[in-house]
């Protein structure tokens, strides 16, 4: 399913001051393509994802996804946070079938799902374990399967390492990328690291400081398994670091 | 002692090193071992030398007699049977009243902003203090003593079910979305698995109020009930009776309380897997 931004902005309103987060955004997500938002922060990155989500209303523009218009949350766009924002009060297992439950999916099917997402995240040997038993790389790991088990067609991802370890977060890009090999969603990533925009993304959209618009978009073209130490690799990375230079450097002006 | 103390807080926090099972139980009996004794020596001593009437202070073995010649005339269980049903109805019905009400008032703001003020405004005068007017309003029969229950335990319990339910984060509301949850899904999946350990913690408090306020209600105008055993004891000066009453108090309040907490540890395991 594509993602379609026309024309969006988005103006905060707090204590009777307007503070534009988002302005005249344009963006074209096609079917299958990882696309990471970058930029400063405060530049409303997570603000358009969180609009593309249905969590927050566009002050002007809209969202089209598969051709209808975003009004709201919905299981057709999966979400994961960077804080992970599990259901404490259910295990491992009861968190990834949530959806499936929802939907009123067949125990037998349900239990075959979810440990067909649970294997491919690495936490077969811990479905009935409580979100406070695990750490935060497996929190978000289980984050990650309760998304792809509902079968969303578009996966929106909001720094969803930013709050790991580097070790940590090395090891869970390169699962993602696996992941997407087998899963080929749609999906939009904010982050903030380069690094990881090039690792991950066919196309990386480098925003401005606020308000948020869109500077430059990149298209990664190396292959689908990456080496983070080849000289292209490198080469993209410095290329977009001397982007994002110039913006962050406005924000300190 | 208190210096091996802070090497130990530094250790592991102001609740100090965990205790094994055992030995956590152990220190319990010792410690209710070593209170009954010294009350038994005490009451004792009193009835050997009579320092003043030994009626003032009956040993632990003269209120359990006094207790047991109750129950053998048949009276302990329908004063317990009483009591028991009173709290039960009045903790009942002030227990659904007070977490229904507390649910909407916390997810709807237009309801809380009304029902609110009008709590805070009930909440600090003493239950104890509006007891008269119940009398007054509804007469002395069982309706004012269970409604007096109702009434006292509504409070607690209401504030702590809106707590839990306004403190809910809001990401999971959004995440359970994303999954493709409706209202009704977020009702019963989201909101209610997450205000439960505020809901229950209501509960316990309500629990303990109510065996609190019902001695009280059951001074006045009662024919049956523990707190009609303590009052009729001060007026025919039973001493042993008002403290086998007393003690028959405390320990339902604290098999009220231990229920309570089974079921905490039942439903809330997730917060201490293990």
């Amino acid at each position: 399913m594509k993602i379609h931004v026309r024309g969006l902005s988005r103006t905060f309103v707090a204590a009777g001051r307007e503070t534009p987060a988002l302005s005249g955004i344009d963006l074209e997500v096609a079917e299958r393509e990882f696309v990471c938002l970058l930029g400063p922060s405060g530049c409303g990155k997570s603000t358009l994802l969180n609009i593309v989500a249905g969590f927050l209303r566009p002050s002007a523009g809209e969202v089209l996804v598969g051709g209808r218009p975003v009004t709201g949350p919905g299981a057709d766009r999966g979400v994961v946070f960077q804080e992970y924002v599990l259901f404490p009060w259910l295990t491992v297992a009861g968190n990834v079938e949530f959806g499936l439950q929802l939907k009123g999916t067949p125990a037998a099917q349900r239990r075959a799902i979810v440990a067909r997402y649970l294997d491919l995240v690495g936490l077969g040997a811990h479905a009935e374990k409580f979100p406070v038993q695990l750490s935060g790389g497996m929190k978000q790991r289980v984050a990650i399967a309760r998304a792809l088990a509902n079968n969303p067609e578009i996966i929106l991802m909001d720094e969803p390492f930013g709050a790991l370890d580097a070790q940590t977060r090395e090891v869970l890009q390169d699962e993602l990328g696996r992941i997407q090999r087998v899963e080929h969603k749609t999906v939009l990533f904010v982050t903030h690291s380069i690094r990881e925009a090039v690792y991950l993304a066919d196309r990386v959209v480098v925003m401005t400081s606020a308000p948020g618009r869109i500077k430059q978009i990149f298209t990664i073209k190396l292959p689908e398994i990456r080496d983070r130490f080849t000289p292209e690799f490198t080469h993209y990375e410095s290329e977009i670091t001397r982007v994002v230079k110039e913006e962050v450097a406005k924000v300190h002006e | 002692m208190l210096l091996s103390s802070v090497s130990e807080m530094m250790e592991w926090g102001v609740r100090g090193a965990p205790a094994t099972r055992r030995a956590a139980v152990s220190w319990r009996v010792i410690s209710l071992v070593a209170f009954v004794a010294l009350w038994s020596l005490a009451g004792g001593l009193v009835e050997l030398t009579r320092p003043f009437n030994p009626l003032f202070l009956p040993a632990p073995w003269v209120v359990i007699g006094a207790l047991l010649e109750l129950a053998r005339k048949g009276q302990l269980w329908m004063h317990v049977g009483a009591t028991l049903e009173r709290v039960a109805i009045g903790f009942g019905v002030g227990a659904v009243l007070a977490v229904a009400l507390g649910l909407i008032a916390g997810q709807v703001r237009a309801v809380r902003n009304v029902i609110e003020p009008v709590v805070e405004l009930l909440r600090p005068i003493p239950p104890l203090a509006v007891l008269p007017l119940f009398i007054v309003w509804v007469g002395i029969g069982e309706t004012s003593k269970v409604g007096f229950i109702t009434y006292a335990t509504f409070f607690p319990m209401f504030v702590t079910t809106v707590h839990g339910v306004t403190q809910i984060d809001g990401r999971l509301l959004r995440a359970a979305q994303s999954l493709g949850a409706r209202p009704h899904h977020l009702f019963f999946r989201v909101i209610l698995p997450a205000a439960l350990p505020d809901v229950l913690t209501g509960l316990r408090l309500g629990v303990a109020l109510s065996f609190f306020v019902i001695v009280i209600s059951e001074f006045v105008g009662a024919e049956s009930g523990l707190g009609y055993l303590i009052n009729d004891g001060r007026n025919f000066f039973l001493v042993p009776q008002m403290l086998g009453a007393a003690v028959l108090l405390g320990l339902l309040g604290y098999g009220g309380n231990a229920l309570v907490r089974v079921l905490e540890r039942r439903v809330l395991r997730w917060q201490h897997p293990r």
